[in-house]
Formats: C-alpha cells, sequence, structure tokens
C-alpha cells in the first residue's frame, strides 16, 4: 500500500472503545510462505488434500502438550473484560480483532472436535468445523496479534491470546499454510546465524566500521569484537543492532559500557541474534534450534557470562525459555545470572560508580520510556518483580535530566504494543501497523503537548523499526524514536578512567 | 402435598446429577493436572517465589483483581453475584445437616437479601450482552441460556420465599434421607419442582460448559506461575525429549555429511 493512500486513525475523543466496524481488517492477508521456506523447516509446502483432519491431529497433540492451551480454552466466561484492551481492536475496530473473538476462531474448533457440548449441539455453543473459511480467518486474524499479552493482563483467569495465536500459527505451519516473513527468517538463522542473512565476513566488516566512526567521532579506540575466543562476555544482540538505525545508535552505546567497564567482550557470527521468530510461530521445536547456537558458542569461546542486547521478544525467550531449551548454563560463572540484559548491567555499573555519565550531554532531549510488551509482560529484569519497569528508567534517567513517563493506564504491564511485534514487522501489514499503533501514539501525544518530550526511548529492535516507520503516519519525526543504549552511550565520558 | 413418587423420581435424578458433576469434573481436573506446561509463562510481575502465588491467586479469587483493573462495570456485576451465590449456597446448607451449624445459621437472614443480588448480578451482566456491542458480538446462544438458567433458579427461589411457600420441612428430610440413601416423598408444588429441576440441570452442566472457569482458575499457568525461570531449570519430559532426538539427529546428520 503506498504511503499517501494509508492514513493514520484519528485519535480518540476521549480514549474510550470505539464501536464495532464489522470486517473491517478481512482484507488484510499477509504473505504466505512459499514451499521452500516451509521445507527449510520441515514442514509440508503447501496445503494438501485432507489438511482439514490434520489441522484437527494436530490441536488434539497440542492438546496433550500444553496446559496453558487446554485451560484457556475452558475457561473463558465471555464476560467481555478484554475486548477493548487490544491495540488492533482499538486501531481498527474489527471485532474479530478483540482477544476474546481471536481467541473463539479456534475455540469454535476445539469445541466442535474435543467437547461434549460442541459434538452434541455445536450451534448452541458456537462450535464450528475445520473448513476452508473458518482457516481462511484463522490466517488473517492470527496474522493480526502480536502475541503481546496486553489482553492477560486484565482477564478475570489471565487467559492468554497470545498463546492462543501461537497454537494456531503451530497448526497452519504444520498443514502447509505458513508465514513468508517469519518462517523465511527462521530459515535465515538456521542457515546463517541471524534474522538478516548477514555473513560472518559482513559482519565483521560492519563492526569494524563501528569502530571507526567511534574512533572519528570520539578520538577513543572502542572495540567491536566477532568471535573472539576467551572473552567475558558473549554478546547475543538482535541483528538488527548491526546496521539498522536507530538500533545501530544502541549498539555503539553497549561498546561504549563495555570498554568503559573494561570488560572483555565479542559477538558471535554463528549465533549472530538475539531474535527468535520460532516464538512468533509458536514452534518449541524452532525455537530448541536457534537457541542451542547461544549455547554452543558459548561453551566454544569458553566465555563467562551471556548478555542479551535491547530486544523484547528476544528477552522473553532468553530470559523465560533459554535456560529450559538450552541449559543447564553450569559451564558459565555462577556469580552472574544466565542470561543477564545489557540493562541490568549497565545498571549494575552506574550503582557501583563504574560508569560516568553526563546527563547534560542529551539536555537537547525531553525524553519519555516505551515498555516493549515482551519484557513488561514475559520478563524481569534484576531481583524484584517490576525490576523490568524501574530498571530502564533508572539507566535512561541516569543519562538524561529531562525524562517524562507517559499515561499510567499505557505503561509498565498496561503497556500497549508498538503495532509490529509478533512477527508482523513486514510491509505487506503496512495498514495494520499504522493503525494498531494508535493508543501509543495518543499517549506520546498527550507527553508531547504537555511536557514537549522530543524523544521515545525503546529497549526493543522490533519497536524502534516499527516506530521510526509508523512516527510520519502520526506527523511526528521518524528520529523521535531512540534506543535506551543511544543516551547511555552519549552521556558516557570516555577514557575518563585511571 | 408429598408425593413419594415424585421424591423417588427426583432422587435418581439428583444421583444422577452429582456423579455426573463429579466424575465429569474429576475428569477434566485430572487432565488440567497431567497436561504438561512446557515452558515459563507466567504473566509478569510475578511471585519470584511459591510463597507468593496464593497470594497472587488469592487476590484473583476473593476479589477479582484484575476484573477491577478492567472493567469496573462487569466488576460490580460480577461480585454481586459470586458474593450472593456464595451466601444463598451458605443459606441451603441447612438443608442437608441437622442441627444446623451455628455459622450456618448466623448466615440465613443474610441469605435472603442475597437472592435479590444475586438475581440483580446476573441482570446486570445479562444487560451487557445486549447494550455494549463488543460484548453482544461475542456472547453466543449458550451463554445467554446460562444467565436464564442461573436467573431462572434465583427467581423460583425467591418466589417460593416470599410468594408461593413449600413445606420445607418436609424438603429438609427429603434431601437428609438423599445423604442416608433413604428416599423421602417430596412436596409437589410447581415451583419447588421447578427449581430443583434448574438446579438438576445446572449440576449436570457444569463440567462440560463454562463453569469450567471456577476450577480453571487456579490451573492458568499464566498466574500460577513462579517468576524464576533463570534460577531454576523449568523442563518437562516432551520437550526434553524432543530436544534430545532433535540434537541427535543432527549430530547423525553432521557424521554424515563429514563422511561423505
Ligand atoms: S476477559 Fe478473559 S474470560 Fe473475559 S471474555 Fe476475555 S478472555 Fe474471556
Ligand atoms: S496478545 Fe496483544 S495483540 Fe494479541 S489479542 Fe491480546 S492484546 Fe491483542
Amino acid at each position: 500500500m503506498a504511503k499517501d493512500k494509508l492514513e493514520a486513525p484519528a485519535y480518540r475523543e476521549f480514549p474510550s472503545p470505539p464501536p464495532l466496524r464489522e470486517g473491517a481488517m478481512s482484507h488484510m492477508h499477509t504473505f504466505i510462505a512459499k514451499p521452500a521456506h516451509q521445507e527449510d523447516l520441515d514442514w509440508p509446502g503447501e496445503l494438501e488434500d485432507g489438511w482439514e483432519q490434520r489441522a484437527v491431529d494436530k490441536l488434539g497433540d497440542l492438546l496433550k502438550k500444553n496446559k496453558a492451551l487446554r485451560v484457556y480454552l475452558d475457561s473463558c466466561v465471555k464476560c467481555g473484560a478484554c475486548t477493548d484492551k487490544c491495540h488492533y481492536y482499538i486501531g481498527t475496530q474489527d471485532p474479530k480483532n478483540m482477544p476474546v473473538a481471536r481467541q473463539d476462531l479456534l475455540r469454535s474448533v476445539y469445541r466442535r472436535y474435543f467437547t461434549i457440548s460442541g459434538k452434541l449441539v455445536p450451534g448452541l455453543v458456537g462450535a464450528r468445523d475445520m473448513t476452508k473459511d473458518v482457516l481462511d480467518e484463522w490466517y488473517n486474524y492470527y496474522h493480526q496479534c502480536t502475541e503481546c499479552r496486553r489482553c492477560s493482563v486484565f482477564c478475570p483467569y489471565g487467559i492468554d491470546t497470545a498463546e492462543i495465536t501461537m497454537a494456531a500459527r503451530d497448526i497452519m505451519n504444520h498443514i502447509g499454510l505458513g508465514q513468508k516473513y517469519s518462517n523465511e527468517i527462521i530459515g535465515k538463522v538456521h542457515k546463517i546465524g541471524n534474522n538478516l542473512g548477514l555473513p560472518g565476513p559482513a559482519l565483521v566488516d560492519t563492526m569494524e566500521g563501528l569502530e571507526e566512526d567511534v574512533l572519528d567521532e570520539t578520538g577513543v579506540d572502542v572495540k567491536f569484537p566477532v568471535d573472539v575466543h576467551g572473552a567475558d562476555v558473549l554478546l547475543v544482540t538482535p541483528s538488527a543492532d548491526f546496521f539498522a538505525e536507530p538500533p545501530v545508535d544502541g549498539l555503539i552505546g553497549y561498546g561504549k559500557v563495555f570498554h568503559q567497564a573494561g570488560i572483555s567482550w565479542t559477538v558471535s557470527s554463528y549465533a549472530s541474534e538475539a531474535a527468535n521468530f520460532a516464538l512468533f510461530a509458536g514452534s518449541t521445536e524452532q525455537m530448541h534450534k536457534i537457541a542451542r547456537r547461544i549455547r554452543k558458542v558459548a561453551q566454544e569461546f569458553g566465555v563467562k557470562r551471556i548478555i542479551f542486547g535491547e530486544c523484547g521478544h528476544a528477552w522473553r525467550v532468553a530470559y523465560s525459555f533459554l535456560n529450559t531449551l538450552a541449559g543447564p548454563f553450569d559451564f558459565l560463572d555462577p556469580k552472574y545470572p544466565v542470561p543477564q540484559h545489557i540493562l541490568e548491567f549497565t545498571y549494575d555499573l552506574i550503582n557501583r560508580g563504574a560508569l560516568k555519565l553526563d546527563p547534560s550531554a542529551n539536555d537537547d532531549k525531553v525524553v519519555t520510556f516505551h515498555d516493549s510488551c515482551n519484557v513488561a509482560r514475559a520478563s524481569r529484569m534484576g531481583t524484584r518483580p517490576g525490576g523490568q519497569f524501574n530498571i530502564p528508567r533508572e539507566v535512561i534517567k541516569a543519562a538524561v535530566n529531562n525524562y517524562v513517563d507517559m499515561n499510567p493506564e499505557t505503561i509498565h504491564e498496561k503497556t500497549f504494543c508498538c503495532g509490529g511485534g509478533g512477527g508482523l514487522l513486514t510491509d505487506d501489514l503496512m495498514e495494520l501497523r499504522v493503525k494498531g499503533a494508535l493508543p501509543r501514539m495518543e499517549a506520546l501525544q498527550e507527553v508531547v503537548d504537555s511536557h514537549g518530550v522530543t524523544h521515545i526511548a525503546a529497549i526493543c529492535a522490533i519497536c524502534k523499526t516499527q516506530f521510526a516507520k509508523v512516527l510520519p503516519y502520526y506527523d511526528f519525526g521518524m528520529d523521535m524514536i531512540i534506543s535506551a543504549h543511544q543516551l547511555v552511550g552519549d552521556a558516557i565520558q570516555l577514557g575518563e578512567k585511571e | 402435598m408429598a408425593s413419594t413418587a415424585v421424591g423417588m423420581l427426583f432422587a435418581i435424578g439428583f444421583y444422577a446429577a452429582a456423579l455426573i458433576l463429579v466424575l465429569g469434573l474429576v475428569w477434566k481436573i485430572a487432565r488440567y493436572i497431567i497436561t504438561p506446561a512446557p515452558l515459563k509463562i507466567p504473566v509478569t510481575p510475578a511471585p519470584v517465589t511459591w510463597a507468593g502465588v496464593p497470594v497472587r491467586l488469592g487476590q484473583e479469587i476473593l476479589f477479582f483483581a484484575s476484573l477491577f483493573k478492567s472493567n469496573k462495570w462487569i466488576w460490580i456485576f460480577a461480585v454481586l453475584f459470586h458474593a450472593a451465590l456464595l451466601l444463598v449456597v451458605l443459606r441451603h446448607l441447612r438443608y442437608f445437616i441437622e442441627p444446623v451449624w451455628f455459622w450456618v445459621a448466623l448466615a440465613q437472614p443474610f441469605g435472603i437479601y442475597a437472592g435479590f443480588a444475586m438475581v440483580l448480578g446476573l441482570l446486570g451482566l445479562w444487560g451487557r450482552r445486549f447494550l455494549v456491542d463488543r460484548v453482544k458480538y461475542i456472547s453466543s446462544p449458550s451463554d445467554h441460556l446460562m444467565l436464564a438458567l442461573l436467573v431462572m433458579i434465583g427467581l423460583s427461589g425467591l418466589l417460593m420465599k416470599f410468594v408461593s411457600r413449600t413445606d420445607i420441612i418436609q424438603v429438609k428430610t427429603f434431601f437428609l434421607g438423599l445423604l442416608k440413601l433413604d428416599i423421602q416423598a417430596l412436596p409437589t408444588d410447581p415451583l419447588l419442582l421447578a427449581h430443583l429441576t434448574l438446579v438438576l440441570i445446572l449440576l449436570i452442566v457444569f463440567p462440560f460448559s463454562k463453569l469450567l472457569h471456577a476450577p480453571g482458575i487456579v490451573f492458568m499457568p499464566s498466574r500460577y506461575q513462579v517468576d524464576n525461570a533463570r534460577e531454576k531449570r523449568h523442563i518437562v519430559r516432551w520437550v526434553a525429549k524432543m530436544m534430545k532426538q532433535m540434537d541427535a539427529d543432527d549430530t547423525a546428520a553432521k557424521q554424515a555429511a563429514d563422511q561423505a
């Protein structure tokens, strides 16, 4: 869709639930994976005869393997508490983007084949046969969910639509109906090691380029090492950090922090990706296959600790799943949590006084902070619950003098998704991405008007890329989005340590 | 008037319903327990030790904490209905125990008002299914029927209390007998029989309907899991097996490639 045709939805008068517009997004259809992409992941290339039964069988398989799916499908009482909590519903008004309605697309099939009431009286309980129409709806609307878990926070039972979306995508992949964007990327990681398909030599080049840039700018020889055996720290960061704007400025920030702390570090060309799109596809198998690359490299290099760069879903996989999928990490230094977040690392240095920051370096900015959904609702930083909210803010506040939070209804665990997570950061879903950003943009506008906010800091490569793209639709500059570690990097007093 | 034949009919009904309820729930709950949770997926911030879990769940079960954050109208009606239901059930305990426990006797007067509160709460929830376009959209016929069933149970009970009374001494004799497998006559007032029939239906559909949210609430991985993924490795059998197999296949493939 051309940019001049696509318009952002108008801000709401009072942030209140908008009325329904049935079918408003039924045309949204992300590109389907080509057979080659599917087969790279050992999934059927395309829909084949008998897919209906295979879909039902796969659902049965998942019900046996995943408690959450089973309990979530049984327990919804259709109270409606979640209906106005999804950014995609708010931005598109399509009723099928209400979390419970999204769940019902799968729940109706579950009821038909796996519950007594659905077998006996399907019409009464909203049970449906697995047909092509149903599958088409799945494909459309399960690719209009960023798996952000906001709905779960507001559900009286904690029913997490993200789990249901993941299950539906897993089923679709297993019958040969995958999404091009995510599956192509997963294949690239298996083959080359990162989402961008950036081979080792190119990575070395890029990192050398960064060294030159920093040297030119600061006169200090900050290293950006690749594949260094025996380094203390293995840094695993989203590959977008290597050259996409604005994430790359975050990477420069990490480099300066390591330099100043005097801790040796390296990235790996084999495990050059923190992102794990298999999460979005709901595939534990593929997640393991990606995660084990990190373990392998950590063992080979003999590092003491693993630190992850700024990325939301990557931190969820790292924090919550890495130990399960690639552990145990008993070969690392037990003094540090495995893995650690770069913000935990920087925060710790600041607290120990090991990092000298001059926040006046950022005095041209008034900064606010966007909590990434996966960090906020699916992980933690530090030792206390809620550290994932405080630590990034403390670090940013140490690096800037002017900081304000957005509306409390839109931050911390109530944060609104940027609109581009969950494997939806693709141009073929641009309309959805622009509309889904509405609630976050409303909250941003509020602090721009009231406090003159100039920058919104984020700690996720997807958020950063998404914001850079959608901010202009809401009449903001695309350079308003900034990496938390760019703020840190700009405030660091390099070379002042004895 | 009381009839032994009617007593017999309802006795069979209650035994059957109780059996279905218990077996149905055991079957469902057993599956909730057996089915593994392959990954750590608590919605955070979450308790970092087991000790915090009962607190988190307690807030949800006793105060509907998340619902309060989410929607005040639903919260009011839901609390009204559930709290009232609890009192009404307590009040009905007197039909099953002799002598009546002290605290059950104490709850009696509240139980009467609770009957009204319960119906009011239900009507509030039902009204939303017509008046709020979002809730209307997600309601299926079974959602309306469930509310209709509960409202009718409440109304028939209230009518018996305030309009057309039944012989509650005989009702109690019937239920005490039921507990001792000694089937007694039951009054044949249509209101009473309607009330009891509706309750029978409720007991039978319980394990096959959304009423499963009652046991389900403690089996939600998003809420009962402890946030300690880094400290303690969480691993279930099928994941361990799957990973071992994948790694073995991979090694074998690599060896084959090296030899070729
Ligand atoms: S809030 Fe929970 S129980 Fe209520 S409709 Fe949504 S998913 Fe169902
Ligand atoms: S997980 Fe997020 S995107 Fe998906 S339905 Fe819930 S609120 Fe919407």
